[in-house]
């Protein structure tokens, strides 16, 4: 069974990312601690909140150094999920310019409903389209999942998009380089198919 | 296409569930931990759970409970309640809530839903208003579950809410609430007109074609509702298949 470090840094739900990690037959430990961290066989950054918030806690538990260590040396499987999923861009504009951990190449944008009538946040469930990924395996195209949020992942190159979904006209809802994957969407709370991609995850 | 959500609503108070008719003449329908099995089973969209007198009785929310109760709810989880502070906002998130509903509160210092969205982003800070129409037919904002009149326009407070950073608004109609008589559409409507964000239709749905009004007419995002799924042989799957037929997205 695989051994999941759930990073705590003080930015949300990681208790029901725990739940759902032990529902999928994964080994959970809820943890900011570095031989811990060493002893996963990988890590899921999960995170409901603010991007500048978000990325001071990361340094101040030198998580950025403990889990990049990890996650670009010794290329562990990664899973950001929403706020943890956008921390791995380089830059985030919430709240003012935020520079992010620079993991995947891109920005995060808010949402821009354009002329759509589409309101933000980007709040319920809605389909994913994705490219051929082991993330994905076995689970139908344009499966709904579930969403909320206000800005998005907007990749630096074509190539670390995963997946999209149709809202304010389409927005990358899942990216991916080699072993680092981000969800936009709540695996941990999108029920049978949320739990399909974990247990996917723990997988690789 | 993003889909219209059914959210059951549970109301907690006296260690069980309730539902009133005009926010009075409680009734017991059973336990919270029951019904989050039940909801889990049928793949609910996402769940409503108010602590009601959390906030008449000045406590805090009951983290334990909520811990307990979010353990075993693998869908999107709104807890309200007795939410005052931005621990008490954090506390809730860490033990398993995915959005917190902000009522009293947020309706008498909106500074809170700043602090919250600052925080913890604007995406898991909903602001419940309960609205009540007065018999000179003018809507009126109330807290502490429908006892305090506190002389504000729902659309005013939304608006506020809107730009203090709220991510959704849960609209309560008070006097409709029990009565499975439908909801406020004009209410809904204005409010939804008046803010950009999700608003949350409440309060009065008791078949499913008030849901379909709620969201032509109210124009209303999602749909909570209580009394249809507790008193009645109506399903949230029913009535989604129902919606559907009507040519409205939903997830079945």
């Amino acid at each position: 069974m695989k051994k999941v470090a759930i990073i705590d840094y003080d930015m949300g739900n990681v208790d029901s990312v725990y739940r759902a990690v032990e529902e999928c037959g994964g080994v959970p430990r809820i943890t900011r601690d570095a031989a811990e961290i060493k002893n996963a066989d990988c890590v899921i950054l999960p995170g409901v909140g603010a991007y500048k918030d978000g990325m001071s806690n990361l340094r101040e538990y030198h998580l950025d150094e403990i889990v990049g260590e990890r996650v670009l040396v010794k290329k562990i499987p990664f899973l950001g999920i929403c706020l943890g999923m956008q921390l791995i861009a380089d830059k985030g504009y919430e709240f003012g310019e935020t520079e992010g951990l620079g993991w995947i190449s891109g920005e995060i944008i808010k949402l821009d409903p354009g002329d759509s009538l589409s309101r933000i946040p980007h709040v319920g469930w809605n389909e994913v389209h994705y490219n051929q990924s082991p993330l994905f395996d076995d689970i139908p195209q344009g499966k709904d999942f579930y969403f909320v949020h206000s800005f998005h992942f907007q990749p630096a190159r074509q190539h670390f998009v995963l997946a999209t979904t149709p809202y304010c006209g389409e927005f990358v809802s899942a990216v991916n380089r080699e072993n680092i994957f981000g969800v936009q969407f709540h695996p941990e709370k999108s029920q049978r198919i949320g739990f399909k991609v974990l247990k996917n995850f723990l997988a690789l | 296409m993003l889909k219209i959500r059914i959210m059951p609503t549970l109301l907690y108070r006296d260690f069980e569930l309730v539902k009133g008719v005009g926010f009075d003449s409680w009734r017991g329908v059973g336990s919270a931990m029951q019904a989050i099995r039940v909801y889990n089973m049928r793949e609910v969209d996402e769940l409503v759970f108010l602590d009601i007198t959390a906030m008449q009785e000045d406590r805090r929310p009951d983290f334990e409970l909520i811990d307990d109760l979010a353990d075993e709810c693998f869908m999107p989880l709104t807890v309200g309640g007795g939410v005052t502070s931005l621990e008490d906002v954090k506390q809730l998130l860490a033990v398993g809530a995915d959005k917190v509903a902000m009522n009293s509160q947020a309706v008498h210092d909106p500074e809170l839903i700043r602090a919250v969205s600052h925080k913890f982003g604007s995406q898991c800070a909903v602001v419940s208003i309960d609205a009540r129409k007065e018999p000179d037919g003018r809507y009126q904002v109330y807290t502490h579950s429908g006892k305090k009149p506190t002389g504000l326009d729902p659309v005013e407070v939304a608006v506020r809410a809107a730009e203090y950073g709220a991510g959704e608004i849960l609209l309560t109609s008070i006097e409709r609430d029990g009565t499975m008589e439908g909801y406020d559409l004009v209410l809904t409507g204005r409010v939804s007109d008046a803010v950009s964000i999700p608003v949350i239709a409440s309060g009065g749905a008791g078949q499913y074609e008030h849901l379909y009004e709620a969201l032509q007419t109210g124009k209303a995002s999602a749909l909570a509702a209580a009394s249809i799924f507790h008193f009645t042989e109506q399903t949230p799957l029913e009535a989604k298949r129902y919606l559907r037929e009507k040519n409205i997205n939903v997830r079945l």
